[in-house]
């Protein structure tokens, strides 16, 4: 490997927006293929990788629709490239049809959802609309995806090689699922990976491609045998299973001796941490756990903290997604509230502490049901 | 210390770019920042702002509820953005273009004639840099220096402007005396 292409090393203090961190983050891990089509809020991915996926000898495509992008992604990946693509809500649900392909294929690639408001054509703001979208697989059929929900630059720029390597570990597509505001805020961040050398990732037993020598291989998603098609079903299942088991990620803060927990995302994460801060300077005690996998969704842990607590709060950007899960790893055994700001506003702290303030006041509540704190 | 700061203006008059220099000077002295632009539709023709949070501890919210500092660039931002404020905030305001009078009393207001001082200094489109410096010098959240130092990084290939720029930012600082 070439060391001019390593543009910045290890641990090195680097100041960038949140899609320029993904962007870079990709190129690191070992992206040497992008193809996508431009949409607000996520340009900077394929604006950033057009210039500096030339520089490490990779190839950007923008393509004529996100349907061909996907196509394209579907083809590299099924040669074993480390393949990328990137939209928002509306491009991500025309990209699913080849999602669901790929999914099914069991190939491993990489692509980004930076959420805007919907439903339809919506508007470019910063919103968790597509939470449902991402954890229930996206596209027809019967799949999952491994969603990282990334809450800082450090995160969008770090996650991508853990994205990769899960990926292909799984043989399974992973997306990171961020929003307008992780996207387009700029913070310090430091890359925690090595630039990894695309040439020492060993090559895969199952890709298509160079097939001089050896035995043909086969890569199909159409099983018309009824019984074939339901082994790979629980083929699929069994992977799908082995996955929760393995690899759900989640943070907890300050939920030793909190009286309420608050459960929330990326941007709606990162913005409770201020309402819990001002909150324990009020002496009010909120604790954050944070899904950091939303599939597979870190529901042990919920129900646990539910049991102990007895009062769980949802904060979302939109009207209540997350909160379902939330809703089914409770299951019943602690109050559930949601507090949610769709449409692309952005809740603020104090927002939040007042609702956790109301939820704190509520008594005779029926455990389970969810409590919807929104003044409608 | 934490500094919340609203720089807005029309687009091109640098005040994304002005928000990024802030930003990375907090980020050399190893401060927390955080910089979120407006994006979209009206960056073309209206008005564009950032939001930029410095701070000693994590930022947990890169949004801001109301600001510490407002620094309004033309007549539209202080309209939109005077009201921000927090009580006792800190509004600076182009006077070389903005005809109309802050209305607040309950804020701490400074007048820079940007768009002046930066023609005297050898480039009107150095108006972002002297508002920077008068910033700086009123609230010292991060050096001269550290400012001076990420110039060249922030707007890299921009060389031929760089003495510009500096003594736009000492002019600015002069205003604050």
């Amino acid at each position: 490997m070439n060391p001019d292409i390593i543009k910045y090393k290890t641990g090195e203090k680097i100041l960038l927006k949140g899609n320029e961190a993904f962007a870079e983050g990709t190129v690191r891990a070992g992206c040497r293929f992008f193809a996508g089509y431009p949409i607000t809020p996520q340009n900077e991915i394929p604006e950033y990788l057009s210039w500096r996926l030339f520089e490490v000898g990779g190839t950007f495509i923008q393509a004529e629709s996100e349907v061909s992008a996907i196509n394209m992604i579907y083809g590299a990946a099924s040669c074993g490239a480390r393949a990328l693509t990137s939209s928002s809500g509306p491009g991500i649900s025309l990209k699913q049809e080849g999602i669901s392909y790929i999914a099914s294929a069991e190939l491993p690639f990489l692509y980004a959802n930076v959420m805007r408001g919907g439903p339809g054509l919506g508007n470019i703001a910063p919103c968790q609309s597509d939470y449902f979208q991402a954890t229930r697989g996206g596209g027809h059929g019967d799949y999952r995806i491994i969603v990282l929900a990334p809450d800082s630059a450090y995160e969008m720029g770090n996650f991508p090689k853990l994205a990769y390597d899960t990926a292909e570990k799984y043989r399974n597509p992973c997306m990171i699922l961020a929003d307008g505001l992780i996207g387009q805020m700029m913070e310090p961040l430091e890359f925690n990976f090595d630039f990894v050398d695309v040439e020492k990732i060993p090559s895969k037993d199952y890709v298509v491609g160079n097939c001089k020598g050896r035995e043909m291989r086969v890569i199909n998603t159409l099983h018309m045998s009824t019984d074939i098609l339901e082994k790979h079903n629980w083929d699929l299942y069994r992977k799908y299973e082995k996955i929760k088991a393995e690899f759900t990620l989640f943070e907890e803060k300050y939920t030793d001796d909190a009286d309420i927990i608050i459960v929330a995302y990326g941007t709606a994460a990162r913005i409770s941490m201020a309402a819990i801060m001002k909150g324990r300077e009020q002496g009010i005690k909120i604790g954050l756990l944070r899904p950091i996998t939303l599939w597979p969704f870190p529901e042990k842990i919920i129900s646990q903290l539910a049991q102990k607590v007895g009062k769980v709060l949802a904060v979302e950007m939109n009207t209540g997604q997350l909160v379902e899960d939330v809703q089914m790893a409770v299951n019943g055994k602690a109050e559930v509230y949601f507090y949610g700001r769709p449409g692309g506003n952005i809740p603020t702290g104090d927002e939040i502490l007042g609702v956790a303030k109301d939820a704190l006041k509520m008594k005779n509540v029926e455990p389970g049901k969810i409590n919807v704190l929104n003044k409608l | 210390m934490k500094q919340e700061i609203i720089l807005a203006g029309f687009g091109g008059q640098g005040v994304i770019k002005a928000g990024v220099l802030l930003a990375y000077a907090a980020m050399k002295e190893n401060k927390r920042c955080t910089h979120f632009p407006s994006y979209g539709a009206e960056m073309r023709g209206g008005t564009a702002n950032c939001s930029v949070i410095i701070s000693d501890l994590l930022i947990s919210s890169p949004v801001i509820g109301e600001a510490d500092t407002v620094i309004a660039m033309n007549e539209p931002s202080l309209i939109k953005f005077e009201p921000r404020l927090k009580k006792g905030g800190l509004l600076i305001y182009n006077s070389s273009i903005i005809a109309s009078k802050p209305k607040r009393s309950d804020i701490e207001l400074l007048a820079v004639p940007a768009n002046e001082i930066a023609e005297s200094v050898g480039s009107a489109k150095s108006a972002n840099m002297v508002v920077v410096g008068a910033y700086i010098a009123k609230t010292k959240i991060v050096s001269p220096e550290s400012v001076k130092l990420s110039i060249p990084i922030v707007f890299p290939g921009k060389e031929a402007f760089l003495t510009i720029n500096i003594n736009a930012v000492d002019k600015g600082m002069a205003v604050v005396k």
